[in-house]
């Protein structure tokens, strides 16, 4: 690990004042510590901001607010989380493992890096972590790779299960920097890797998240999430579904679907959700929304199952609501 | 070889240990960055200049002050700086498990956590299970269910159930696979560890 200089902010002005580029700011450092060893990410400064107020789940008339430094086992047994979406809950639960769990902050999720394996190699090239340097995965082993919304210079998948549920969820991040605060839907927050896979997100030098805050959904209670994996735990995924279904007389009046594992950022489906919506919740319509999903679908040379997983998976996802 | 590991393997009564010695040590052979030594270890010419963080944490129900360079964990201050080599280093990436500790009752992963953040935090480690010479009940239902084989995992798995059980959700066996999957046995001697943990959690209730 190269050197840098600790500091743990007592406040958010203070967290921000250090923050910057070079400054990486430490949560669960579940990520962070891991990428540092590994030479990967090299910030000279790390600011611990574990002892900020960003705690706390809460909801009102606005919907559910999540505190970005509340841990995701926490979040995935609160109440309000449990009852009112379930979503949230099973992406959270079906993440990582419990002492991972335990650890990492709702803000760190969102903001992990990929897996992909040459990402994670100094030894190799990789155009997110060494912008014009290639990316040997295009070419290389990419199985667990995206096949949507991919580039030339990036075929990562992006990580986060909880980031697929909130996507689906509609829900927004509150960035603070030293400029002012502002709030993003998190469907923007993420950016395709274009020609600059090093731009992941929309979080400006020196900015925090500070919380994240899902709209009151009623019908969120009917909601799940489907994770389908090589191993039963403890493993990223293949291909994952977010659905939320508004089921009145066996009829889909409203419907939310997002798919992970599949994407260079989290991604919901909007065409899947109109061809769904109005319709009978029958097995065919399920099929045939699901069909538009992977319309775009760029598969590599190693993925091309995840077509067909996918479509499956947001298949299941959808019957297993209609139960 | 680690001085304080070939202290460890010394140590009398145990048989496992001298198998699990030569495999521990190979295991902490990657460069380590420890208090001290690591201004001379690490590659970076720049390394000097790093501050030590000095820490305040009661371990084990005692408190210890110990300066830190800010990038070591807190698994190695414990193994390298503190001799509790109880808690083990299996792939340092917050993979297999087998560093598990409690850090204010929650069980977490030691390698992934800088020491520096644990100031004023209370860790608990395999050490400060036992009450004496009287084990915890998960201790002795590994023991009794002979949930182990080469035992390099056994600290992790034991810190980990306990924290499961705490948490509350070790109902049924799988609830309790599923509650375990961070924490790998390379001997595989899963069906074992779960007759363990399903014995101990009805004692620990």
């Amino acid at each position: 690990m190269r050197p840098f200089d600790y500091t743990a902010a007592q406040s958010v002005s203070q967290a921000l004042a250090g923050g910057g580029a070079g400054t990486a700011y430490l949560a669960g450092g579940t990520t962070l510590v891991d990428l540092m060893k590994l030479e990967v990410m090299t910030p000279r400064q790390v600011v611990d901001i574990n002892r900020l107020p960003l705690r706390g789940v809460s909801a009102d008339r606005d919907g559910l607010h999540v505190g970005a430094l509340e841990r995701m086992s926490d979040v995935a047994g609160h109440p309000l989380v449990t009852g009112g979406y379930p979503v949230l809950a099973q992406a959270l639960l079906r993440s990582a493992s419990p002492q991972l769990r335990n650890m990492a902050s709702i803000g760190g999720n969102l903001l992990q890096r990929v897996r992909c394996g040459y990402f994670r190699d100094t030894s190799t090239g990789c155009n997110k972590r060494r912008p014009g340097s290639g990316c040997p995965a295009v070419d290389g082993e990419n199985r667990g790779h995206a096949i949507l919304g991919t580039s030339d210079s990036c075929v990562a998948t992006h990580p986060s299960d909880l980031a697929v549920a909130l996507v689906a969820l509609d829900a927004r991040v509150r960035l603070v920097g030293r400029g002012g605060t502002r709030d993003v839907r998190l469907a923007d927050f993420y950016l395709l890797p274009g020609d600059t896979p090093e731009r992941e997100h929309d979080l400006r030098p020196g900015e925090l998240v500070t919380r994240v805050t899902v709209p009151a959904l009623a019908w969120a209670t009917r909601s799940a999430y489907l994770k389908i994996r090589d191993r039963q735990s403890y493993e990223f995924a293949l291909a994952s579904a977010a659905v939320a279904l508004d089921l009145r007389g066996g009829v889909v009046r409203d419907v939310r679907v997002a798919v992970g594992g599949v994407g260079t950022r989290p991604w919901r489906l909007p065409a899947v959700e109109e061809a769904l919506r109005g319709r009978a919740a029958r097995p065919e319509v399920f099929e045939a929304a699901a069909a538009l999903a992977v319309e775009a679908a760029r598969p590599l040379t190693h993925n091309g199952f995840k077509t067909t997983l996918l479509r499956r998976t947001i298949v299941r996802a959808l019957t297993n609501l209609v139960g | 070889m680690n001085p304080s590991e070939n202290a460890d393997d010394s140590r009398p009564g145990v048989s496992r240990r001298s198998v699990l010695g030569g495999g521990a040590a190979v295991a902490v052979a990657v460069p380590l960055l420890v208090t001290g030594a690591g201004a001379e270890a690490a590659p970076v010419a720049e390394v000097a200049s790093a501050d030590l963080v000095p820490i305040k944490v009661e371990v084990n129900g005692k408190p210890v002050s110990v300066r830190v360079d800010p990038r070591t964990t807190l698994l190695d201050t414990l193994r390298e700086e503190l001799e509790l080599t109880g808690t083990k280093k299996g792939c340092d990436r917050g993979q297999c498990g087998a560093c598990t500790v409690h850090v204010d009752g929650r069980r977490v992963l030691s390698c992934l956590t800088l020491a520096a953040t644990v100031d004023e935090r209370e860790v608990t480690t395999i050490e400060g299970l036992a009450r004496g010479d009287r084990l915890h009940p998960m201790q002795q239902a590994f023991i009794e269910r002979d949930g182990l084989q080469c035992g390099f995992c056994t600290p992790g798995q034991i810190m980990s159930a306990v924290g499961m059980v705490h948490e509350g959700h070790a109902n049924s066996d799988d609830e309790i696979r599923e509650r375990m999957s961070g924490n790998i046995c390379r001997c595989s001697c899963y069906p074992f560890i779960v007759d363990a943990i399903r014995d101990a959690q009805k004692v620990m209730r």
